[in-house]
């Protein structure tokens, strides 16, 4: 009987000590990713963290203490054999000891409201700093659009946003607002999420005190293509979005040689949906195209912005996006050639 | 068995009508037209067990398409049925029923009674919840109404307005959805307004309510629960079918309705009823663990507190759900303490099952195997649970991988481990048979392996950054390895479950005799025969302590001196 029961045991340890190391490594492995919670590179995400790991640390103690408790009692009081014969005294139950496990679970969620609170109030009531800018944010049905009101840009999908440091702060206030059903503003690295719902504008703000590109997406079911409503951070130094930043602010560039592309653009249906400054065009219900050529991605940061697909998507937006609300507009190769030529100056 | 023996024009016929042998025409019309509370308990258990398999079925192709990135296995419309279906199904269809199947079968068999107190209202509820099922389903074929192809609603099991209205869900997808949970809604009021009534009004002699076996505590209380929580959502669809199809506002955003009121509306319903799916479960572990422990349960009168406060406390936790859609900071500090307030309660029945096991003699038998993997999959859900009520941590797992992967420690580690041992338990006295104990072990370790496997892993996928309700994601996010893990667990799970069915079934057949009493336990449903005659007891029994057949097996130490 022992050595069996000992073989069964040391299976279990084997196993749990598999399992932990397992979820060891795929926790490390968690913190590589850009979209993972546990590597803030922004103020909110970052205090967000240290709340989440205060109450790590505290449920890993319960779990530890009851958990081993548990294991314990299933070890220690299992039948043995010739247990049959008798039963065990009966216990009823204790008041004292009803007293204090409820005591003690009381003392720990007065500690964890309080720390909780303090991390809400200390982000949601942030004062917004005169140095901040302002960006809203319209969520459209698979697509993101970022109004710059005071630069006058209106930027699409991939949103560049300045550098925050110590010395010269610079955090970026969001109002969030949905043209059609409810999104969810969502890129880990820099702040947890806020809903976009129509009629009910919201506000979140981020700080990012590390350069470079932050990945997200809409973390609100919103139609079909939700999974592609991906979006893309750039965190630029003060240089690099001044630059960005006047670009974006200028009309469209008129280049004659694509005149025929640009009188497909604005004689096919596409000048409905689609705005190119400067131009007749200015329809609203699609991503403005002005200058669709800044951007790394099309189709909400789902695929690169190459000539290849580019022509590809126009052709019949669904092979990439199926259920998108971009129509396939039926137009010759020929077309489709002069309006890729005519996106491809949009820069 | 017939159901009555009404008689006609006078002349009273005694003979029993069993004696004949019926046909099958006559067995599947006495179980359609049946009144008796175990016929309709087990019929609530069929249809649970059968949409399980349904909702199990897409959760399966659910895996399968999320196996790999960029995956085509299937479209993103159907991705997208396939999880609403999934979860509605899981519910309202599964969930549900199985609060009905344990209240029927067992709650009139622990109180000494002959039937539920409204026996025809019992079938009707019933017949109306599968109503709702035959409704949810038939939207895979009717659905579109005139144009489209075959869909089922593609909304979520939140169905969040305003993508739930006309402008954004055309043909009737929603509108099957919202009859089917209006019709099932009625099926389960009718049903908590019996439970209610015969646990109040039909007890036996003796049985006051504090000598009531704590099962039934738990199913009244969630009774009264459903009671509070299905009539708001059920005030919801009528309010959605009026948008959709009269000109109302409530939710239509573009006419200055609010998605937010939705939302409130739902999740008042919606967090409760985890509560309403989880008591069930809660009283098959206060039945199980003390008889496989062999001690009577540790503090009684706490337990059915800690229950009372769950039910009230749940009441007014349900914007935990909502702390990213733009609540003050004092509403959400405020959604915060109510919700970490419920650990207290339930860590109370944690505590209490676990000094009930202190000091036993635990017999691992199949049902407290699951049981006991329950307590400690329970724990890992409450703590979890823990995690997402602090409302700023909340900010970043909210809608991430991380929260499927708390409810379905709530939904499968402890529901529907417990319902497991609950059929383990109870199938000897439904059908005078055990299940097998060799493929019951089989079915707890494939399962309980199948199950880590899966949801351990779902809560790390979650900290990658991973939403829910996403038919495909880029290969460039790094998620693929934890979502291969995923799915084999859930290939596991799928195998366990076969292992359970084939168990279920040959049982009826080869399973060894079980006896009035095969598990030595101490309620009144272990005196009657197995499976217990139309009228359950022959005579009324008189109680005189929690545990009537404690006291009968033990003359010389019975509970009624302590009482």
């Amino acid at each position: 009987m022992l050595p069996k029961w000992l073989r069964v045991e040391r299976i279990v340890w084997l196993a749990f000590a598999s399992a932990l190391a397992l979820s060891g490594h795929a926790f490390a492995e968690s913190t590589q990713s850009n979209t993972s919670v546990f590597s803030p590179a922004s103020t909110p995400a970052a205090q967000e963290f240290q709340l989440g790991l205060f109450v790590f640390s505290i449920t890993a103690a319960i779990f530890v203490v009851v958990g081993g408790l548990l294991t314990y009692v299933v070890i220690r009081y299992r039948a043995r054999p010739g247990d049959e014969q008798s039963e065990p005294p009966q216990v009823y139950g204790s008041n004292q000891v009803e007293l204090a496990w409820t005591v003690i679970p009381v003392l720990i969620v007065v500690v964890l409201f309080l720390t909780t609170a303090r991390v809400i109030f200390a982000i949601q009531d942030a004062p917004k700093p005169d140095s901040a800018l302002e960006v809203t944010v319209v969520g459209h049905q698979y697509w993101w659009e970022f109004r710059y009101p005071k630069q006058g840009i209106d930027a699409v999908n991939e949103i560049h946003v300045p550098l925050s440091s110590a010395d010269h702060p610079a955090p970026t206030y969001l109002k969030l607002l949905s043209a059609d059903t409810d999104h969810s503003f969502w890129v880990p690295r820099l702040s947890g999420k806020t809903d976009l719902i129509p009629n009910h504008p919201n506000d979140l703000w981020i700080e990012p005190m590390q350069p470079g590109l932050y990945l997200g997406q809409c973390a609100q079911f919103c139609g079909v293509q939700h999974a592609n409503m991906l979006l893309r951070v750039y965190v630029d130094t003060p240089e690099q979005f001044a630059a960005w930043a006047a670009n974006q602010a200028k009309p469209g560039v008129q280049d004659s040689s694509v005149a025929a592309g640009r009188h497909v653009f604005e004689t096919q249906a596409c000048m409905n949906c689609h705005t190119v400054k400067g131009t007749a065009a200015t329809g609203r219900f699609g991503p403005d195209l002005t200058h669709i050529m800044s951007r790394d991605t099309i189709a909400s940061g789902m695929i690169p912005n190459t000539q290849d697909n580019l022509k590809a998507w126009i052709k019949n937006p669904d092979t990439f996006k199926p259920g998108c609300l971009m129509p396939a507009m039926q137009l010759t190769d020929e077309q489709i050639d002069q309006v890729t030529s005519y996106l491809e100056t949009l820069k | 068995m017939a159901d009555s023996t009404l008689p006609i024009h006078g002349s009273l016929d005694l003979t029993p009508p069993q004696e004949r042998e019926q046909n099958l025409i006559e067995i599947l019309h006495s179980w359609v037209i049946t009144v008796d509370h175990k016929k309709l308990g087990l019929l609530y258990m069929i249809m649970a067990i059968f949409f399980l398999l349904v909702a199990g079925l897409e959760a399966i192709l659910i895996r399968i398409q999320l196996v790999v990135p960029d995956n085509h296995f299937v479209s993103p419309a159907t991705f997208n049925r396939l999880f609403t279906m999934h979860g509605t199904t899981m519910v309202f269809l599964v969930g549900m029923p199985l609060v009905f199947a344990w209240g029927n079968y067992i709650i009139p068999l622990q109180i000494g009674a002959r039937d539920m107190a409204f026996p025809r209202l019992n079938s009707f509820s019933f017949w109306l919840t599968f109503l709702g099922g035959v409704l949810l389903y038939y939207s895979f074929i009717g659905g579109p109404g005139l144009y489209g192809t075959g869909s089922a609603p593609d909304i979520t099991w939140w169905a969040y307005a305003p993508l739930t209205l006309k402008a954004f869900s055309p043909g009737n997808a929603p509108d099957y959805w919202a009859l089917a949970l209006l019709t099932t809604g009625f099926g389960t009021l009718g049903g908590a307004i019996n439970i209610i009534a015969t646990v109040v009004s039909m007890r036996c002699k003796g049985m006051t309510l504090m000598r009531m076996p704590l099962f039934c505590w738990l199913l009244f209380v969630d009774a009264a629960l459903i009671l509070v929580t299905i009539t708001p959502l059920t005030a919801a669809q009528v309010m959605l079918l009026i948008d959709r199809y009269l000109g109302g506002h409530f939710f239509d955003t573009q006419a200055g309705g609010s998605a937010v009121i939705w939302m409130h509306f739902f999740w008042i319903f919606g967090h409760p009823e985890v509560y309403v799916l989880v008591f069930p479960a809660f009283a098959i572990a206060s039945e199980v663990i003390p008889v496989f422990s062999r001690k009577a349960i540790f503090g009684y009168p706490a337990m059915v507190a800690a229950s009372v406060g769950i039910a009230f406390v749940s009441l007014g936790v349900w914007a935990h759900h909502m702390f990213t859609v733009g609540m003050t900071s004092a509403g959400n500090a405020f959604f915060v303490l109510s919700t970490m307030l419920v650990g207290i309660p339930t860590g109370i029945k944690i505590f209490n099952w676990l000094a009930t096991m202190w000091g036993g003699r635990i017999r691992f038998a199949t049902p407290m195997l699951f049981c006991t993997a329950f307590l400690f999959q329970f724990l890992i859900a409450g703590l979890t649970g823990i995690i997402l009520s602090t409302g700023a941590w909340d900010w970043q797992l909210h809608n991430s991988y991380f929260v499927p992967a708390h409810f379905h420690y709530v939904l499968i580690g402890a529901i529907v481990f417990n319902v497991f041992a609950g059929i383990y338990y109870w199938y000897p006295k439904a059908t005078g048979r055990m299940m097998s104990e060799t493929l019951g072990k089989w079915h707890f370790w494939l399962f309980l392996i199948g199950f880590h496997v899966t949801f351990d892993t779902m809560h790390f996928v979650g900290f990658e950054g991973m939403p829910r309700w996403i038919y495909t994601y880029p290969a460039d996010r790094g998620w693929q390895h934890l979502n291969l893990v995923i799915s084999i667990g859930g290939l596991i799970q799928a195998v366990a479950i076969l292992v359970f069915a084939w168990n279920l079934i040959s049982s009826l057949f080869i399973g060894k005799k079980a006896g009035n009493d095969p598990w030595d336990a101490w309620t009144l449903e272990w005196i009657t025969p197995s499976p217990p005659p139309v009228y359950n007891f022959a005579t009324e029994p008189v109680v005189h302590s929690r545990r009537p057949l404690w006291d009968l097996k033990h003359p010389e130490d019975p509970d009624w001196k302590y009482d």
